[in-house]
C-alpha cells in the first residue's frame, strides 16, 4: 500500500498530453534549416559559416541579456532564438571583398556589424520589447533583415559570386539582372532574352538556379535543399502547406501573366531571391500568421500579391521580406475576419433566412 | 431486400473535424470481467446522475436487501438509488465524492447474505410509457460516463421527429475497455436491447458505431446488425476511424447520420438519441430479470496497478477496495483518476465510492503536469478542436474577462473533451481556461 502521507496530484483533465513541445518544434525547424545552410557554406565558403555562427551567437546572447535585464525567466531552452539567428543569417549575403576596396578586414568588420545590428533588432526590438515568444507583431528575422536592408543597402547587396559559377560576369543576383532595364525588357521576347543572358553569363542556367550556384543570401540560394527542409517540416506536422502553396502559387500566377506564359521566366522568379525560404520558413512563423486554414490562405495570397507587385513594378528587385512584413501586420485583421463558425452554430442571419426560404 | 446492406459495414457519413490520437493503451481489452469479493460496506451517494438529488428513503438501523430503493425523489430529471449489497444501514450522512464535493449518502454494512429484494420481478413492458417507467425504476443513467438519466433521454417529445437510435460503442478514451467487454460478453443483451428499443420507441433506423481498433467487437456487432429482425433492415453497423473524441455525443450523431446538432441543443434536436452500448444492454437485462442497476463493470488500469483488469463491482464500493482487488499498487501512485485519462477526475484520495457512471479507475506513477509555457500560436489547439473553436484566442479573452467576445468565439459549444490541452506543445491547461470562460459568461449573464 502507498504511504499514507503521500499526497496525490490533483489537476484538471486531460491527464495525458501529446509529446509535442515548443522545444521540439523549434528543433525541427533548426533541423529543416541545416541543409540549406550547409549549401550556403559549400557555395560561398567558410565566411558563410562565420555569418551563421555570429547571428546565432548574437541572437542567443541578446535573448539572454534582455530577459535578464527585464527580470524575466530564461527562455534559451525553447531554441526560438537559435531559429531567429539562423533565419537572419540566411538573409545576409557573404560580402564581396572586392566591394570593400579589396580589404578583407573591412568586409569582416562589416559582416560582424551586420550580424550584431540585425540580431539586436530581431531579438530585442521586435521580440522582447513586445513580450517575448508568441507576442511579436512581426517575424523577428524579417524585421532584422529589413533594418539591415534599408540601413546598409550597399553592403546588403554586395553579393559574392559563387566560386563554382565560373562563367559569371556579374555579381548581381538573377533577380537583379531580370529587373535591370538595360539587360532585360519584359516587353520583348522573353524566351530569347533569357537564353541570351544565360549564354552570356549574366544568368545561371536553371539547374544552377535550382541547386543554388548563384549570387544571393546565404540560405536562400539552394531551392532544392530549402524544399527538402520544407518537406521535412510538413512530414513532422510543424507547418501546414496552406501558406507556402498559396504564397508561391500566387507569385507563379503573377509571373506567368507578366512573362506572357514563358515558363523559364516563372522558374527564374520562383527560384531567384528569397521566395522559397520566405514562403516555407518565414511566412509560416506561427506567431505572425493566422491560425485558421482560411486565414492562412488569405495570408499567403496577400504575401504573393505584394511580393509580385514589388518585383514587377517596384524599384527593388526583391519584395519577399516586405510582403511578409506587411502581411504580418495585417494578420490580426485577417484573424478577425476569418473567425471560424463553431460546430452547430448557425450562419449569419442573412444566410439563415435564405436557408429557411429554400 | 435483406442482402442490400446486411453484410455492409458503413463508413461514417459525416467527418468529425480535428481530434487527437492519444495512445490507446487498452491493456485490459482481452481480460474477461470478473467479480470481486463483496465489499464490507458500500457508500451510496444520493446523487449519481445529472439532475435533482435523491432523498434517502431508509434510516440508520434499517435492514435492506440488494435492489431495494434507498433513495428517490419525485423530481423528473433524476434516477432512484438502489441498495447494492444486503445488510444494515449504518449511516445517512454527507461524504466526499470523487469531484471533491460533499453530498449526502447512505452507508450499508454488508451482511454477506447477498439477499435479493423480494419485490424484484421482470417488469411488464408493452408500450412506450411502460418502458419509460421501467427504465426510471431501474435507476439507469448513461453508463458511458456522463450519467444522464436514461428515461429522460428516451422521453423525447413527439414533435422532434426523432427517428434514429445511435448506439455508442466507440469507447475512444484510452485505457477503458468496459464497452468492449460488454460487446464480447453480453452480445445477446445488446442484441435484445437494440431491437427492443427500436420497436418500442419506433426508431426508423439504429446505427451502431464502433472504432476500427476493435476488430473483434466489430465482428460481434456486425452479427447483431445482420440479424435484421425487422423488415427493411433498420439496424446498421458503422466503423469509425479511431480517434478521440469520436465517441462524444454530437460527434456520434454527425458520424452516424451526417446531421449537425445545433449549438446549445440536444441530439434529439437532430432527430437522434445516443445511447452507450452498456446502457442498451442493461435495458434488456432489466426487462428480463427486473434487477436494478446495483453493480457495474469498471476498468482498473494504469502503470501502478499490479493486475490491471475489468471487474464487476457493486455500486458504492470504495476506490481503495477496487484497487486492492486488483492486487494493489506496484509503486506509489502520483495520480489516481476516476474515469478516463482525457475527461476523468483526479482523486484526492482513494476513500471515495464508485458511482454508477464511473467506468474506470486508473493509477499512474506520474502526474502528467508540465510547466505552462508561453503560447506560440501554433494553432494545434484549433486543429484539434472537434467543435472548431480557437482555444488560444478564448484564453486571451479569459485574461481580459471579456464575456461578449468569449460568446462570439463560441465558448458555449465547448464540451471540455480535452483535445486542445492534449495537443498544446506549451502544456497550457486550456480546458481549465475553457471552464473559466464559461464561468465568466455565466457571471455576465446573471448581472
Amino acid at each position: 500500500m502507498p504511504d499514507e502521507n503521500k499526497i496525490l496530484t490533483v489537476s484538471a483533465s486531460p491527464h495525458v498530453k501529446s509529446k509535442d513541445s515548443t522545444q521540439r518544434i523549434m528543433l525541427d525547424v533548426v533541423i529543416a534549416l541545416i541543409p540549406a545552410g550547409l549549401a550556403g557554406c559549400f557555395i560561398f565558403g567558410g565566411k558563410a559559416l562565420l555569418v551563421i555562427g555570429l547571428c546565432v551567437f548574437f541572437s542567443v546572447l541578446f535573448e539572454y541579456l534582455s530577459r535578464k535585464i527585464m527580470k524575466r525567466s530564461n527562455t534559451l531552452g525553447d531554441l526560438s532564438a537559435v531559429v531567429t539567428g539562423l533565419l537572419l543569417a540566411y538573409n545576409i549575403p557573404v560580402l564581396d571583398v572586392a566591394k570593400f576596396d579589396g580589404k578583407t578586414w573591412k568586409a569582416t568588420v562589416m559582416t560582424v556589424f551586420l550580424c550584431l545590428i540585425g540580431s539586436f533588432f530581431a531579438i530585442v526590438v521586435t521580440k522582447q520589447f513586445f513580450g517575448g515568444l508568441g507576442q511579436n507583431f512581426a517575424n523577428p528575422a524579417i524585421v532584422g533583415r529589413i533594418v539591415l536592408l534599408v540601413s546598409f543597402p550597399s553592403a546588403m547587396t554586395a553579393f559574392t559570386v559563387p566560386k563554382a559559377a565560373v562563367d559569371a560576369v556579374t555579381s548581381a543576383t538573377p533577380l537583379g539582372v531580370l529587373s535591370d532595364a538595360s539587360l532585360f525588357d519584359r516587353a520583348g521576347d522573353i524566351g530569347a532574352q533569357l537564353t541570351q543572358l544565360s549564354g552570356d553569363g549574366y544568368l545561371p542556367d536553371l539547374f544552377s538556379m535550382f541547386i543554388g550556384v548563384k549570387g544571393g543570401c546565404i540560405g536562400e540560394v539552394s531551392g532544392l535543399l530549402i524544399l527538402l527542409g520544407g518537406f521535412y517540416l510538413l512530414m513532422r506536422g510543424v507547418i501546414s502547406p496552406a501558406i507556402p502553396v498559396s504564397f508561391i502559387g500566387t507569385v507563379s500566377v503573377f509571373m506567368l501573366i507578366a512573362g506572357k506564359g514563358n515558363l523559364p521566366f516563372v522558374a527564374y522568379e520562383l527560384l531567384g531571391g528569397g521566395l522559397l525560404l520566405g514562403a516555407i520558413f518565414m511566412a509560416t512563423d506561427y506567431t505572425t500568421s493566422p491560425i485558421t486554414v482560411k486565414g492562412k490562405v488569405i495570408f499567403g495570397i496577400g504575401c504573393g500579391v505584394i511580393c509580385s507587385v514589388i518585383r514587377l513594378f517596384g524599384s527593388m528587385a526583391e519584395g519577399v521580406s516586405y510582403a511578409i512584413l506587411l502581411m504580418n501586420i495585417a494578420c490580426p485583421l485577417i484573424e478577425m475576419l476569418t473567425k471560424p463558425r463553431p460546430f452547430g452554430v448557425e450562419k449569419t442571419k442573412k444566410s439563415k433566412k435564405e436557408g429557411n426560404a429554400a | 431486400m435483406k442482402s442490400l446492406s446486411a453484410d455492409a459495414i458503413l463508413k461514417a457519413v459525416g467527418r468529425v473535424r480535428g481530434g487527437v490520437m492519444p495512445a490507446h493503451n487498452k491493456l485490459t481489452a482481452e481480460m474477461e470481467s470478473v467479480r470481486i469479493a463483496p465489499p464490507e460496506r458500500v457508500v451510496l451517494p444520493m446523487q449519481q446522475h445529472i439532475g435533482a438529488p435523491c432523498m434517502p428513503t431508509v434510516k440508520v438501523g434499517d435492514t435492506v436487501s440488494i435492489g431495494q430503493v434507498i433513495g428517490d425523489t419525485d423530481k423528473y430529471v433524476s434516477a432512484p438509488i438502489h441498495a447494492s449489497v444486503s445488510g444494515k444501514v449504518v449511516s445517512v450522512a454527507d461524504v466526499r465524492l470523487a469531484n471533491g464535493r460533499m453530498a449526502p449518502a447512505v452507508t450499508i454494512e454488508n451482511d454477506g447474505e447477498d439477499r435479493l429484494f423480494e419485490g424484484i420481478a421482470p417488469p411488464k413492458v408493452t408500450n412506450r410509457e411502460e418502458l419509460l417507467q421501467a427504465v426510471r425504476a431501474s435507476g439507469l443513467v448513461g453508463l458511458g460516463g456522463a450519467g444522464f438519466p436514461t428515461h429522460v433521454k428516451l422521453n423525447f417529445p413527439a414533435d422532434k421527429n426523432v427517428d434514429t437510435l445511435v448506439v455508442n460503442a466507440a469507447e475512444c478514451e484510452p485505457y477503458i475497455t468496459v464497452d468492449y467487454r460488454e460487446c464480447m460478453e453480453n452480445a445477446e443483451n445488446i442484441l435484445g436491447g437494440v431491437y427492443l428499443l427500436a420497436d418500442l420507441l419506433q426508431f426508423k433506423q439504429v446505427v451502431i458505431c464502433v472504432e476500427d481498433n476493435k476488430p473483434k467487437a466489430i465482428e460481434v456487432l456486425k452479427s447483431i446488425a445482420d440479424k435484421d429482425l425487422h423488415e427493411g433492415n433498420k439496424v446498421r453497423l458503422m466503423t469509425l476511424k479511431s480517434k478521440y473524441p469520436q465517441g462524444a455525443e454530437k460527434m456520434m450523431v454527425l458520424s452516424a447520420t451526417g446531421r449537425v446538432v445545433p449549438a446549445g441543443k440536444l441530439p434529439a434536436d437532430a432527430g437522434c438519441v445516443v445511447m452507450n452500448v452498456g446502457s442498451v444492454a442493461f435495458v434488456n437485462r432489466y426487462l428480463t430479470t427486473g434487477k436494478p442497476l446495483t453493480s457495474r463493470t469498471v476498468t482498473v488500469s494504469g502503470d501502478c496497478i499490479k493486475e490491471p483488469k475489468n471487474i464487476r463491482v457493486p455500486v458504492g464500493t470504495s476506490v481503495h477496495q477496487i484497487i486492492d482487488a486488483c492486487g494493489g499498487f506496484t509503486k506509489d501512485p502520483v495520480k489516481i483518476i476516476a474515469g478516463g485519462p482525457m475527461m476523468g477526475t483526479a482523486l484526492i484520495d482513494t476513500d471515495v465510492p464508485l458511482l454508477k457512471s464511473n467506468n474506470a479507475v486508473l493509477a499512474f506513477s506520474e502526474s502528467f503536469c508540465k510547466p505552462e509555457r508561453d503560447c506560440i500560436r501554433c494553432g494545434r489547439c484549433h486543429a484539434a478542436c472537434p467543435m472548431g473553436l480557437i482555444p488560444t484566442q478564448i484564453e486571451n479573452y479569459v485574461h481580459l474577462k471579456d464575456a461578449e467576445m468569449l460568446e462570439k468565439y463560441g465558448i458555449g459549444v465547448c464540451m471540455e473533451c480535452g483535445s486542445c490541452s492534449y495537443a498544446c506543445p506549451s502544456a497550457k491547461p486550456l480546458v481549465q481556461y475553457m471552464r473559466l470562460a464559461k464561468e465568466i459568461v455565466k457571471e455576465a449573464q446573471t448581472k
